[in-house]
């Protein structure tokens, strides 16, 4: 069978699931809409998988392309729509929907999901969801790009203020739609400025025609709009404001998704559309897309850490916790080598079970303490050693300790990464040691009662972790699936950097990424790219090291807070940052208006 | 081709801009993204206008007729869809939020901060 045949039912298969639960949801048991919604996200994970190992062998046509429809393109143009099932495209849209079915088995029957009366509403907005990020990760169209990114962001929006008899997630919520959703205007305007000059809206028609002339002004705003739509997905600083209004929020199963996969499809898209459209001579110049995105990922990363470690609210933290890595995946992304990419997938892959995990136990203290608060929880969840020795191996995950999936990915990343600046490599430490620190110490502190309980500050914004339980009454036992589904996704984060063959097919998928003539030849001609000899990523001393040595730190760093608590809490210095984050939309929307003015000056040089 | 159209985009979207960082009123602020959203409706409008083209529609008119870009109204038709939603939504989240929070001034919004 042609797999390329299955690229289309990758999206289709969860928007009918969605169509089938919306229809017949108020009629169905809990148990049925349950059942439905994962068998739905199943199969879909089936498909990407297929799709993915097909791909995974070389032979004609290294990748499968489709063009929906038969309306394949007439003498290098035309208006059809491309769905790409390259290594990388793929990949992620298998991570998205075996995730999505972690998340419907977490929910299984506990989460308590308003209307009461109409089942099925929650499982159908996740497979919407789920659609959309699917059809993000395998499109080759710009156009449809943009509608999937909005597909995804309107059913993200809708889950999160999914809670709307609670003021605290319609805020959130609120805040999430008006800044991604302008941000995808941006990017519509982008995509407007390329069809003017191309007549083009595929990935690899724009970046042919693009490259029968020099870079100019068009090109550069282009590719400011497009990208800036991009960032405010990834969640660069300073487009980053939503996320942990949206993520502190959002319902636990809603938070796994959000931080585990949809914020790195914006660094995906970043990736993928600088190298198909823009890599070439009539693009934007390697320096500059380098240099625009290390500014904006290191500081990125190093912000998300500060910002990590001073957080109380627990889902609060891990939502800057992600914004910081978000960070370090945009300068894997920035280098523009294979190398860069493949680790950068690794630490997406890894990063992506661990967070969902740490997110998951999270849920667990939320449904039976009714607080995800720090300084409330001390030492209240010495009974759950299951759940707290879960969270533990969480964080030292996050650190990057060997040999998990976050770690190998950091250790070739961080390699990648010091061949263009020698500091990067400290870079990565110092951030998964902060950020997993900040983890390891709440952990402590919940699960053990370690150390002194820490006390309240006046004065400072901040917030509290009081929130009401996701289940209809608070837990008295831990039911199966809201242990399992953490402990299955961290086995499956250790699995993915221990076993040789996954990271061998990443750098491959990373090579096929990176080779901006053979993706277009492999879409607009149907000719193989050819498969380039790379080395495949692997454990090195040096990346082993490192990754101790910030699992290292980040122990250090956590018992020293816990043992004294008011001098290693929120530091004097940082208190302007911590103010920034101010919950209010006017300051985030120009924030973003900023940052595309930054990102503009980056990349100016770009075009000469 | 005059440069007019996309001088009007670009303040269109500009404003609406404007409009949100400064909004007192959470309806206004969605409003406002309305407006930024129809620069896009412009842009793509001018991109595909041809100098003395007629409307794509080649029933009553001879198939070699100089025509203006369809494909960018295709464009512009799913973007008005996709706006629809998304305002629509939000607008929805606001009234919820006046219901809980009793207020729509974003000012008094403080429950999320540091």
């Amino acid at each position: 069978m042609d797999t390329a045949r299955l690229l289309p039912l990758v999206v289709a298969a969860p928007l009918l699931g969605a169509a089938v639960l919306a229809a017949t949801g108020r009629w169905l048991p809990r148990l049925a809409s349950d059942l439905l919604g994962c068998a739905f996200a199943a199969a879909t994970a089936a498909s990407a998988l297929l799709v993915l190992f097909r791909a995974g062998h070389p032979g004609p046509g290294a990748y499968p392309v489709e063009w929906v429809g038969g309306w394949r393109p007439v003498g290098g143009s035309g208006v059809g729509i491309v769905l790409v099932g390259d290594p990388l495209g793929a990949g992620l849209a298998a991570l998205v929907s075996l995730l999505v079915v972690a998340v419907l088995l977490y929910s299984w029957r506990y989460f308590d999901e308003p209307p009461r009366h109409h089942t099925g509403s929650f499982p159908a907005l996740i497979l919407v969801f789920q659609a959309g990020m699917c059809g993000f990760a395998i499109t080759g169209d710009l156009f449809n790009a943009f509608v999937f990114f909005e597909l995804m962001g309107v059913a993200a929006y809708a889950l999160t203020g999914f809670r709307v008899e609670e003021p605290k997630p319609l805020q959130g919520a609120l805040a999430f739609g008006v800044v991604n959703s302008l941000g995808a205007y941006a990017t519509l305007l982008g995509i407007t400025l390329l069809y003017a000059r191309t007549g083009e809206l595929g990935l690899a028609q724009i970046g042919r025609k693009l490259d029968t002339a020099g870079p100019d002004g068009l090109v550069l705003a282009a590719f400011v709009l497009v990208t800036t739509g991009l960032l405010v997905k990834a969640a660069a600083v300073p487009f980053h404001f939503w996320l942990p209004d949206a993520h502190a929020v959002a319902p636990t199963p809603v938070c796994m998704l959000l931080s585990g996969v949809m914020v790195e499809l914006g660094v995906y898209g970043v990736a993928r559309v600088y190298w198909t459209v823009f890599a070439g001579p009539g693009g934007l110049a390697h320096p500059a897309f380098t240099r625009a995105l290390l500014v904006l990922g290191v500081l990125t990363a190093l912000l998300g850490a500060a910002m990590c470690w001073q957080q109380r609210h627990l889902k609060r933290l891990l939502a800057f916790s992600t914004v910081s890595h978000t960070g370090l995946f945009l300068i894997g992304v920035a280098v523009l080598t294979p190398e860069g990419v493949s680790g950068t997938a690794l630490y997406v892959l890894g990063h992506a079970g661990v967070k969902a995990a740490l997110f998951a136990c999270t849920g667990v203290l939320l449904d039976r303490y009714a607080t995800v608060d720090e300084h409330e929880l001390f030492g209240r969840a010495r009974g759950l050693p299951v759940v707290g020795a879960l969270f533990a191996v969480g964080g030292l995950a996050l650190c990057g300790l060997p040999p998990f999936g976050s770690g190998l990915g950091k250790a070739v990343t961080e390699e990648a990464a010091g061949h263009t600046a020698g500091w990067l490599p400290a870079l990565y430490v110092l951030v998964s040691a902060v950020t997993g620190g900040a983890v390891l110490r709440a952990g402590l502190r919940i699960f053990a009662g370690a150390g002194r309980r820490p006390r309240d500050q006046e004065g400072e914004p901040e917030t509290t972790g009081e929130e009401v339980p996701e289940t209809g009454q608070r837990l008295g036992r831990i039911p199966a699936p809201l242990v399992a589904v953490p402990a299955a996704l961290l086995t499956a984060s250790l699995a993915i950097g221990a076993i040789p063959a996954v990271a061998s097919a990443v750098g491959r998928a990373g090579a096929l990424f990176t080779d901006t003539g053979g993706y277009r030849r492999t879409v607009l001609d149907g000719r193989a790219a050819a498969t380039p000899a790379l080395p495949p990523p692997h454990w090195q001393t040096t990346g082993v090291l490192l990754g101790l040595l910030s699992t290292g730190l980040a122990i250090a760093l956590a018992a020293l807070a816990v043992r004294h608590p008011a001098r290693t809490g929120r530091p004097a210095l940082l208190a302007p940052v911590r103010r920034l984050q101010s919950g209010h939309i006017g300051d985030y929307v120009a924030w973003l208006a900023a940052g595309t003015a930054l990102l503009t000056v980056l990349t100016v040089p770009g075009i000469r | 081709m005059t440069v007019l159209p996309y001088l009007v985009a670009g303040w269109i979207f500009l404003i609406g801009v404007y409009g949100l960082v400064t909004s007192r009123n959470l309806i206004h602020a969605v409003g406002c993204l309305a407006v930024t959203q129809s620069s896009t409706y412009v842009l793509l409008l001018a991109v595909g206008y041809r100098n003395g083209g007629t409307a794509p529609v080649f029933s009553d008119a001879p198939t070699d007729s100089r025509v203006v870009d369809p494909v960018v109204q295709a464009l512009a038709l799913t973007d008005i869809v996709v706006g629809a939603t998304v305002t629509a939504l939000l607008l929805a989240l606001v009234l919820q939020l006046r219901k809980r929070h009793g207020t729509v001034d974003p000012d008094a919004l403080s429950e999320l901060k540091g």
